[in-house]
């Protein structure tokens, strides 16, 4: 067939493929979002830790400046937040490795491996901070 | 002249031309950033509280700078890879693609360079 009008012509009149919307919501497809959101977040986060090292390269009160933000309480859930988005984040990649061995992917390894990856982060953080407050007494 | 068929060069690069480099970048730059992570945690809790002098201390230290170096290099590299795929699913149009892309890559060099030249500074001598 002859190609006719403007080469983004064409490309507007593209067929599309299905998107999300068109997917029934399950456990697996929102953790596999979560995986990207968690992903992104950490891209920004990161900020924060380039921050502490520039902080402690520069001099010593503006350290105990950023140290003491990082120390109150509303520092600490932000803290809080990206420890359980680090975790996460390895968490659903050990997910992605097991995938990529070919194991893993029945419905029931999946949603077992999507569960683990969930309660595995929120106990890991939870084991992190619990071991920060008793070795270093908050 | 190249002797290779048409086919035979385009043969396992992909859409994106680059065959599956970001592939196994993306998973070498995770393996990385698994250990190094664990690393990392460890060395956070070791420093809860600590004062300033402490922190630059074991901060610069060879061994934990080196560590902290490969840490932030195997983020950045991660990072990047990451976000460009991300950028490939969702953003549109060539030019704001081609400016989302160096954004990313000016993104995660400045992360990768103002940690690397705070570590480096801590490791020299403060």
């Amino acid at each position: 067939m002859a190609q006719t009008g403007s080469p983004s012509d064409r490309h507007a009149n593209r067929p599309l493929s299905p998107h999300l919307q068109v997917y029934r919501l399950t456990f697996t497809f929102l953790m596999s979002g979560f995986h990207r959101v968690t992903g992104v977040l950490l891209y920004f986060g990161i900020v924060i830790f380039v921050w502490w090292l520039v902080a402690a390269a520069s001099s010593p009160a503006y350290f105990d400046f950023v140290n003491a933000l990082f120390g109150s309480w509303f520092g600490r859930l932000v803290l809080l937040g990206m420890t359980w988005l680090t975790i996460h984040h390895a968490l659903g990649g050990i997910r992605h490795f097991i995938w990529d061995t070919g194991y893993g992917l029945d419905e029931r390894e999946r949603e077992l491996l999507a569960r683990l990856t969930l309660i595995g982060s929120a106990a890991l953080t939870l084991l992190v901070w619990i071991l920060a407050y008793l070795l270093r007494g908050g | 002249m190249s002797m290779r068929t048409p086919l035979g060069r385009v043969r396992g690069l992909g859409s994106a031309k680059d065959g599956t480099g970001h592939f196994w970048l993306q998973r070498l730059t995770s393996i990385a950033s698994l250990v190094l992570t664990i690393f990392a945690i460890a060395l956070a809790i070791s420093l809860v509280g600590e004062p300033h002098a402490v922190v630059a201390a074991r901060l610069g230290s060879p061994f934990i700078a080196v560590a902290l170096l490969a840490t932030i290099f195997a983020y950045a590299y991660h990072m990047q890879l990451g976000m460009q795929v991300i950028i490939e699913d969702y953003v549109q149009g060539e030019l704001a693609r081609v400016l989302a892309f160096a954004g990313n890559i000016f993104f995660c060099f400045a992360v990768a360079l103002f940690s690397a030249f705070a570590v480096l500074k801590l490791g020299f001598g403060g």
